[in-house]
């Protein structure tokens, strides 16, 4: 899902450097000498997720995990996800520089929403109701990176319209992958050490 | 670095290719004004000149030419999908007909232009950044006064990542051990979402061991990065002849109109 470098207007990416700006700064001000290496370590462990192909029929996709990223880190996957896309950039050559502003949008944005969304109702339930919410919440953060990444092209120019219809029917599959493996990890967390999802909302209170 | 860590870098780590030598500030900053002013040139003199100064900024570098050339066909096959689509949309004359739909010359060339800019970026990249380690990334990042809690997040998720890489690796050996192949079905995407999860629990345990042994070593709050030298005279002639370089890309692109 990511963007190349020359592909998008300068209005789509001027705009999507100002939110991405902004968006880091609100998520490092969170960010205290407690919570560091513990913010690094959950940004690691994405980097090191986005690494691993799951097979769908003949092809295979690489994970994101985005919506786990915004129920764990809330804000913080603002920086997160740029760092892991500046790293991307420069050692593996994958993404852009100009880009890097939008791709970082695209990504942690709705990482946030989805955390700001779900966190409260599913620290609540349990059992089958909190599996169906944290897939829902899964699914919907990709649905609504690919609902993103779609505008920013569509956006760029009217012949890229039938590019962003590709994207987001490619990510259909995609999304109930997420899903699923958001469910089981959400559950798998929520039994061993909840205190790892407190954490991303109580960091900001005690900060 | 170890063998198997995946954060290396295109270029070979050893002193004494030239771009080595430059600071990491003036690397950083060329790195984002070729890119920037690549992306927005239109005529395809300028962006095809473009793209044969950073292969030969490349050349220069002296790269690890067999890993550079997979990681740009990798990028490659990923905009190829993205751009296959244009010729057909973009409205113009046309070139030939597929399955009732025209594929245009001016879509063509658009695409044409948009893979040359992405190749030109990307070479840029290699040449100024491949053969840079992490700490003079950091180094860089802070000299150009961006904040410090980004670049000892960064850092600290550099050395992170290697570490969760071992494990994620140990986690998979394991569970090959017990006959777990990776299929198209629910109990496989369990499984990876259990993988994921306990990864996610081990790094919550390490953070916590961190913390308590960095505040003993009285840690308090960013990283130390031992601090730049001033730019010195090979720093300055680079940047001269960038700027040279680069006036001369933009008189270019004045004096060429863009064909659309």
């Amino acid at each position: 899902m990511h963007i190349v470098d020359g592909v998008l207007s300068t209005d789509v990416v001027v705009t999507g450097a100002v939110i991405a700006v902004g968006g880091i700064a609100y998520g490092l001000r969170g960010i205290t000498i407690e919570n560091m290496p513990r913010t690094a370590l959950l940004s690691a462990v994405f980097f090191v997720a986005s690494l691993i192909h799951v097979p769908i029929g003949p092809t295979s996709i690489h994970l994101i995990m985005n919506g786990l990223l915004g129920l764990i880190l809330g804000w913080a996957a603002f920086p997160a996800v740029f760092i892991a896309l500046l790293l991307q950039a420069v050692f593996f050559g994958f993404g852009g520089i100009t880009v890097l502003g939008v791709n970082t949008v695209n990504m942690a944005l709705p990482a946030v929403l989805v955390g700001l969304i779900f966190s409260p109702f599913l620290a609540r339930v349990d059992g089958r109701i909190m599996a169906v919410a944290a897939f829902a919440a899964g699914a919907s953060s990709i649905m609504l990176s690919a609902v993103m990444v779609g505008l920013s092209l569509a956006l760029s120019g009217q012949e890229f319209l039938a590019t962003a219809k590709l994207v987001f029917i490619n990510n259909i599959p995609i999304m109930v992958v997420e899903g699923f493996l958001t469910a089981a990890a959400f559950s798998l967390i929520k039994k061993v050490r909840p205190a790892l999802l407190l954490s991303g909302a109580s960091s900001r209170a005690t900060a | 670095m170890t063998k198997n860590s995946i954060l290396t870098p295109a270029g070979k780590l050893t002193a004494g290719n030239r771009t080595d030598k430059l600071d990491p500030r003036v690397r950083i900053t060329a790195t984002i004004i070729l890119a920037i002013t690549v992306v927005s040139f239109a005529s395809w003199q300028a962006v095809t000149a473009t793209i044969i100064l950073a292969l030969f900024m490349m050349a220069f570098s002296e790269p690890d030419w067999r890993k550079s050339l997979h990681r740009i066909l990798a990028m490659d096959g990923f905009i190829v999908a993205t751009l296959i689509l244009l010729p057909f949309t973009y409205p113009g004359d046309v070139m030939f007909t597929l399955w009732g739909f025209d594929a245009s010359w001016q879509g063509l060339y658009r695409a044409v232009m948009i893979a040359l800019k992405a190749n030109a970026v990307m070479c840029g990249i290699i040449a100024f950044l491949g053969n840079m380690s992490s700490t003079e990334l950091g180094r860089g990042m802070t000299g150009l006064y961006l904040p410090i809690k980004l670049t000892t997040l960064m850092m600290f998720t550099v050395r992170y990542i290697d570490v969760l890489h071992h494990e994620y690796l140990r986690l998979r050996q394991s569970m090959r051990a017990r006959a777990f192949r990776l299929k198209t079905s629910r109990h496989s995407w369990k499984m990876i979402g259990y993988l994921v999860g306990m990864l996610l629990v081990r790094a919550h345990e390490r953070s916590e061991r961190i913390i308590w042994a960095m505040k003993c070593r009285g840690f308090h709050g960013h990283y130390h990065f031992a601090r730049l030298p001033r730019l010195s005279r090979r720093d300055f002639l680079f940047g001269l002849a960038m700027l040279a370089v680069w006036a001369a890309l933009i008189t270019l692109e004045v004096l060429c109109p863009p064909m659309i």
